[in-house]
């Protein structure tokens, strides 16, 4: 180790940090006042976070497999197992619903999205506790963290996705014009998640309840979302109540796009479309009003 | 220059208790709180408002050094987490022109499964530079750092030492034009501290502006141009960072010459306490001492119960925070098991021994557990005084009057003949 001693004030240390010439003054303005009583999302300022943001992703994804012996295989795995349990219970025995294709293939392409959107909750939910260390001691926009959270769960979508087209192939079953607009669908998923996770990750900053909460809230949502049976099967009086879950509208839209099922009713998704974004504006809202607390109260 | 780099208006922070105690509560707990309030008509809130920043309102011209002192709860570090924006104001509004750095506590944003590299990377954009920038400055970091053949391996194999190395790197080449520091100097080993203070002079050279928190007195008079001393919230004092000290020093505040401890705030287990700390020359408490006289470090404690045994021990730091030694009383009285009582220990310092300037001491009350010392009642930075050479020739200085280097300076028997 170098040794680095510390002289009087006139007489200064010349370290291996010696200055460089001062670099061009950099002209920004920090301005610090009080917290708005209406937040409203700083747009320009999380796109000048846009690095850290990348760099937060990539930490969690770096982190994800880390140590693990079968590492991203988990993503292939957890879906596949999941989907032979649910074609044996629900397929075989319970002998459930599930829009004409056949029963592994109709539950797994639900999985997909399902697992996305309950990951994203799950991680956005407690990721500001998660990086406590972070929200004490630097300034960074919080937002970015659970909107890094609903990002990182992306990766494990591509795997399970190969799966997916391997059972098409298997299955015989093609893929129909609304695949366009799968991606789409997803996304949705995404905002919904995000919502959810930025009013979940607020309220976890304060109560530690959240992280009990949370297990028990994606197991009822999942039941009503219809992953492991078909939702066109309910009368369509209930059919109109569950679109305003989100997860509806996602899974039968990204079907439609794999399996070319029967296209999702327009009404239905438009009542989605407008739950997912009264879901994003909710949590964004409550987020953005406990924000100025979260460094003394976490 | 004139323009002031950081400009504060009538900054206030208030915090509600009752609120904060909920933030460790649960959601029950707050539901049935208001529940109950409801019920009853009550209309008193549960909760009692603590301004922990009142009014406080200063300009930092550019290239300024500025200390913040002031006692535990003045609001030192609740004006630095509102200029980091960690945390917002209830009152008043900042400017700051250029670029903010904050100096963070060592290992924040290190994630122990992530690699030398990567946490390089990570812990560079927490700080705010830009990927190219962190490109540009990478092989001097790791330099600077020296965990060149570490780089690839995870942080949680590095030994303590590396990563607060890596961490401090950096943070040492992010080059803000306002850099906010807090308390680092109070982590880390004393070559990071000093690798800290030297870079918040090169810093404050090239004409950077830094804002500097710290309990350490030394440091604050050594680094800083002015100083603002805080309590209970209100700058009481602004000025020259050396009166400034001087004066709060003399005032007997936080790290003086005499510390009492009261009931409440006494530190300690259920074993001992620290009553108070004293420093004594010549029968009196004395914040400046001199260098030729024997200084008394005086510690009273009570011991609660019977226990192992317990004994006094102090830690003596120079002015520039190294530890210039420890010592503990081995006298046969704290062989046996601990008894209850009140006790008052002096460790005396030979006179003509500490080096001039700034002393701080540690005081403990401890016991042996193995090869450490269990640290049962103890205060950092309890005490603190000056020593001085009265410049008389009869000290280890002789006539010499240049400064004199080194941890302590002791006077020495020569023998000398001439052959």
């Amino acid at each position: 180790m170098t040794e680095l001693k510390l002289e009087p004030r006139e007489r200064a240390a010349q370290p291996p940090a010696a200055p460089a010439p001062r670099p061009p003054r950099d002209e920004r303005v920090t301005v610090i006042r009080p917290a708005p009583r209406w937040p409203h999302l700083d747009v320009s300022e999380i796109w000048h976070y846009r690095e850290l943001l990348a760099r937060l992703v990539w930490r969690d994804i770096a982190v994800r497999y880390k140590q693990t012996s079968i590492g991203v295989a988990w993503a292939v795995i957890q879906p596949f197992l999941t989907m032979v349990v649910f074609s044996l219970v629900f397929g075989k025995f319970g002998n459930f619903p599930s829009k004409g294709v056949p029963y592994p293939i109709f539950t797994f392409s639900a999985l997909l999205p399902w697992t996305f959107f309950a990951s994203a909750v799950a991680l956005s939910s407690t990721s500001l506790v998660t990086n406590r260390g972070l929200v004490t001691k630097v300034y960074f926009p919080r937002v970015l963290m659970p909107l890094a959270a609903v990002t990182v769960p992306i990766v494990d979508f591509f795997p399970a996705f190969i799966v997916l087209v391997g059972l098409m192939a298997y299955y015989s079953v093609w893929p129909g014009i609304g695949l366009l607009f799968a991606p789409l669908f997803l996304l949705m998923a995404g905002i919904a998640a995000l919502g959810v996770g930025l009013f979940l990750s607020a309220l976890n900053a304060r109560y530690r309840d959240v992280p009990y909460a949370v297990p028990f809230l994606i197991q009822i949502w999942f039941y009503l979302s219809g992953v492991v049976y078909a939702l066109s099967s309910l009368p369509d009086k209930w059919q109109w109540v569950l679109a305003v879950n989100p997860m509806t509208a996602v899974i039968n839209g990204f079907q439609w796009g794999v399996l070319d099922t029967a296209a999702p009713d327009l009404g239905k998704t438009a009542v989605s479309v407008a739950a997912t974004a009264v879901f994003f504006v909710l949590g964004l809202w409550y987020f953005r009003r406990t924000e100025p607390r979260f460094a003394d109260t976490i | 220059m004139t323009t002031a780099a950081v400009s504060s208006e009538g900054l206030s922070k208030r915090y509600r208790i009752g609120a904060l105690h909920g933030a460790y509560g649960t959601l029950r707990d707050s539901l049935s709180a208001t529940t109950r309030r409801a019920l009853r008509h009550e209309h008193r809130p549960d909760y009692e408002d603590i301004w922990a920043l009142r009014d406080v309102s200063f300009d930092v011209r550019d290239g300024e050094v500025l200390g913040l002192i002031g006692r535990n709860g003045a609001g030192k570090s609740t004006l630095l987490k509102i200029l980091t924006r960690i945390t917002t104001p209830t009152e008043g509004r900042a400017t700051i022109r250029g670029r903010v750095g904050s100096l963070l506590e060592v290992g924040t944003g290190f994630h122990p499964e992530l690699t030398g590299r990567e946490n390089v990377f990570l812990n560079g954009s927490l700080l705010g530079m830009k990927r190219r920038e962190i490109i540009q400055k990478y092989s001097e970091i790791v330099e600077f750092a020296g965990v060149e053949k570490f780089i690839d391996t995870p942080v949680k194999r590095y030994s303590s030492g590396m990563s607060v190395r890596l961490a401090f790197a950096v943070a040492a080449y992010l080059e803000p034009e306002v850099l906010l520091v807090d308390e680092v100097l109070a982590v880390g080993d004393a070559e990071f501290q000093r690798r800290c203070l030297g870079q918040m002079e090169n810093l404050s050279q090239s004409g950077r502006t830094v804002i500097f928190v710290s309990h350490n007195m030394q440091a604050v008079a050594q680094l800083c141009d002015r100083a603002l001393l805080l309590d209970g919230g209100r700058i009481v004092n602004d000025g020259p960072s050396a009166e400034i000290v001087a004066e709060y020093l003399q005032a007997g505040h936080g790290s003086g010459a005499s510390r009492v401890w009261g009931e409440l705030d006494a530190r300690g287990d259920e074993l001992v306490r620290l009553r108070s700390a004293r420093v004594l020359q010549d029968d009196a408490v004395a914040g400046s001492v001199d260098v030729r006289k024997p200084v008394g470090i005086e510690i009273a404690f009570t011991v609660l119960d019977h226990g192992e045994p317990v004994f006094p021990k102090i830690k003596v730091f120079d002015r520039q925070g190294d530890v210039a030694f420890n010592a503990l009383d081995t006298s046969s009285r704290w062989q046996g098991p601990a008894r209850p009582g009140e006790y008052v220990s002096v460790a005396w310092i030979p006179g003509n021994f500490l080096n001039e300037g700034l002393v701080s001491v540690d005081v403990g009350i401890c016991s042996l557990d193995g090869t450490k010392f269990h640290h049962r009642a103890a205060e950092s930075d309890a005490l603190s005084f000056h020593v001085h050479d009265p410049g008389l020739g009869d000290s280890a200085r002789g006539q010499f009057i240049g400064q004199v280097k080194g941890v302590v300076r002791p006077l020495l028997e020569w023998s000398s003949e001439e052959r």
